[in-house]
């Protein structure tokens, strides 16, 4: 039974559909799968006790004729950043320790609507900030392909439950690459939808003008069956993008025959760099690969893409600062034990509720938003992101889609630049501009590194409103790599065991 | 550009009514230092002709008919409340002994 963890999303809803599986098998086998290997990867804060309830509720629709959804029946693993009803929400965060909401995030809410059955909440940094889930107030969570490594953030929970098979499907958010990191130094997939294009309704807001929702998964297929249930205009987000959006999964499955790369043009952007030698080189191998398969290469200019790191961290911190005083110790999370004003008591809170990264990009914003520091702070990184839109309007006049390697290096080690918050910050440098401008992004694998082994991504980004050309793009290559590595990048994966923890 | 001081750590600490330790502030100080530099770059670029972008995407200002909405109930409001009358929050003193 515990080969049902291996299945793809895909393959698991033709099973459960054909009656082959049931759902309530699949879920049982995922649970017992996070049995076995979660107290080495730490990958969930909460398991979900009715999930086999949940599971068996959508078997008995099905047995009575019922016509479900594509993914009914599919177990789905959810950040921890986006509210249930069901389970605690937390963000990662002590000051929301046990936190029940009273509502359903818009995602979650459609997730269930489609039968998807919910597994538990996963691990991330507090409240989204960090690249490596050392940040969380409850543990990190722990690259599967090696214990000792990070598995990227803020959701490196999501990509290490999908890595580690505990789940086929997650959610994630992505604020300036907390979907694309973790699925390059996990080996998996995840995408940030153009902004806009996924309800943030219930999402524990980060940055406003940056937060995304998106699928965390295996392959690109199973990203835009995910994509597909989650997408759409929700009048609860006020940023909700009222657009029709074709189908990511028939995208996908368009993608997989490779004929979308004949004449594509991908553009290489010059300035991007910083790259270590594997993640470079796997990189190349990638793009060559493309070429081979039709597609036009040529080299495209971002010259204000070396500001997108310092404007990032100007732009996020300032709406941090100011999304984050809503934990005030009044009327939700925890309130400190200390005698005074409720001011007294509110920063006693917050003094103790919050952790290190989260007070320090407290203080950075409300720093930056400052009388006096405001125009040469926060306006000037407003007017970067300016500049970095009309980058990528250059690019895409002259090319359909941009690649660029996914992150810096491959999964470093737990502890190696949690003092460093500058070296930390630097893991975002290939997936920040996209979330300044609102473009969509990609990562999917593009191999092993030839020094240490560990995955390597690729990320695609397109124009707003294209991300369905990310996922026939991708999947074409997807399509071409696991044929010449004779089968998924994850299989290479070492065993985990159990038990050593 | 950068002038952080420990003093003035502490006043955003009470600004962003966060409190902290002595040894928070002095690590604050050191590391707010260094990203404060390197983040000061963005003024190098961001000259007067940029106009300033605060959304990545086009939007404008929505609203909806002037109709009830979906609330919340008063117990689902009050229900992670740290302490409340059954109706309202209850919080402790609003101000100080000297206000």
């Amino acid at each position: 039974m515990s080969d049902l963890t291996r299945l793809t999303a895909s393959d698991l809803a033709s099973k459960l559909s054909s009656g082959e599986v049931s759902s309530a098998e699949a879920t049982e086998a995922h649970l017992a799968r996070i049995r076995e290997v979660d107290g080495d990867v730490n990958a969930f804060l909460h398991v979900n006790d009715g999930a086999v309830a949940a599971a068996t509720a959508i078997d008995r629709r099905r047995a009575a004729g019922e016509h479900l959804p594509e993914l009914a029946g599919v177990p789905l693993a959810v950040k921890d950043v986006l509210v249930t009803t069901d389970m605690p929400s937390t963000s990662g965060s002590k000051i929301l320790e046990g936190y029940m909401s009273p509502y359903d995030a818009t995602v979650v809410a459609k997730s269930r609507a489609a039968g998807l059955v919910l597994l538990g909440k996963t691990n991330m940094d507090e409240f989204a900030m960090g690249s490596s889930t050392e940040h969380s107030a409850y543990g990190p969570t722990r690259n599967p392909w090696d214990l000792d490594r990070i598995p990227g953030g803020s959701g490196g929970g999501s990509a290490a439950a999908v890595a580690a098979f505990e789940a086929p499907l997650a959610l994630g958010s992505d604020t300036g690459g907390s979907i694309r990191q973790p699925a390059h130094v996990t080996g998996t997939v995840g995408v940030k939808p153009t902004y806009g294009g996924v309800s943030r309704y219930g999402s524990i807001a980060l940055a406003s003008s940056l937060d995304q929702v998106g699928p965390v998964t295996r392959t690109v297929l199973d990203s835009g069956l995910l994509h597909d249930v989650i997408a759409g205009y929700d009048p609860h987000d006020a940023t909700s993008l009222d657009t029709p959006w074709p189908s990511f999964a028939a995208a996908a499955r368009e993608g997989a025959s490779g004929e979308v790369l004949k004449g594509l043009k991908v553009g290489l952007v010059r300035e991007l760099t910083g790259f270590s030698a594997a993640v470079d080189a796997s990189f190349r191998a990638a793009v060559a690969k493309l070429e081979a398969a039709g597609a036009e290469v040529v080299e495209v200019s971002a010259p204000h893409f070396e500001y997108a790191t310092a404007a990032y961290y100007l732009i996020l911190p300032a709406e941090a600062s100011s999304n984050l005083a809503k934990f005030d110790s009044v009327r939700f999370g925890m309130r400190a034990d200390v005698s005074g004003t409720v001011e007294d008591v509110m920063s006693a809170t917050r003094g103790a509720g919050f952790g290190p990264e989260v007070k320090r990009r407290i203080i950075l914003g409300t720093y930056a938003l400052s009388a006096g520091y405001y125009d040469a702070y926060y306006g000037s990184a407003q007017k970067v992101r300016t500049l970095i839109q009309q980058d990528f309007a250059g690019m895409f006049a002259d090319v359909d889609v941009i690649a660029t390697p996914a992150a810096p290096t491959t999964a470093f080690k737990l502890g190696e630049k949690l003092e460093d918050p500058l070296a930390m910050y630097a893991n975002d440098l290939a997936t920040i501009p996209a979330n300044l401008a609102g473009v969509p992004g990609i990562s999917v694998p593009s191999g092993l590194s030839a020094d240490d082994g560990l995955p390597i991504g690729i990320q695609f980004l397109a124009p707003a409103y294209e991300d369905a050309r990310l996922y026939r793009v991708s999947a074409a290559l997807e399509a071409m790599l696991v044929d010449e590595w004779g089968g998924p990048l994850l299989d290479r994966a070492p065993a985990l065991n159990g038990g050593s923890r | 550009m950068s002038e952080i001081t420990p003093d003035l750590v502490r006043h955003l600490g009470v600004l962003s009514r966060i409190q902290l330790s002595d040894d928070e502030v002095t690590t604050l100080t050191g590391e707010l230092d260094a990203i404060v530099s390197s983040i000061a770059q963005v003024s190098e670029v961001a000259t007067s002709d940029v106009p300033a972008t605060s959304h990545p995407v086009p939007l404008v200002n929505v609203f909806r008919d002037d109709v009830p909405g979906e609330m919340l109930t008063l117990e689902q409001t009050l229900q992670n409340a740290p302490d409340s009358d059954g109706s309202r929050f209850r919080v402790t003193a609003i101000l100080g002994e000297e206000q």
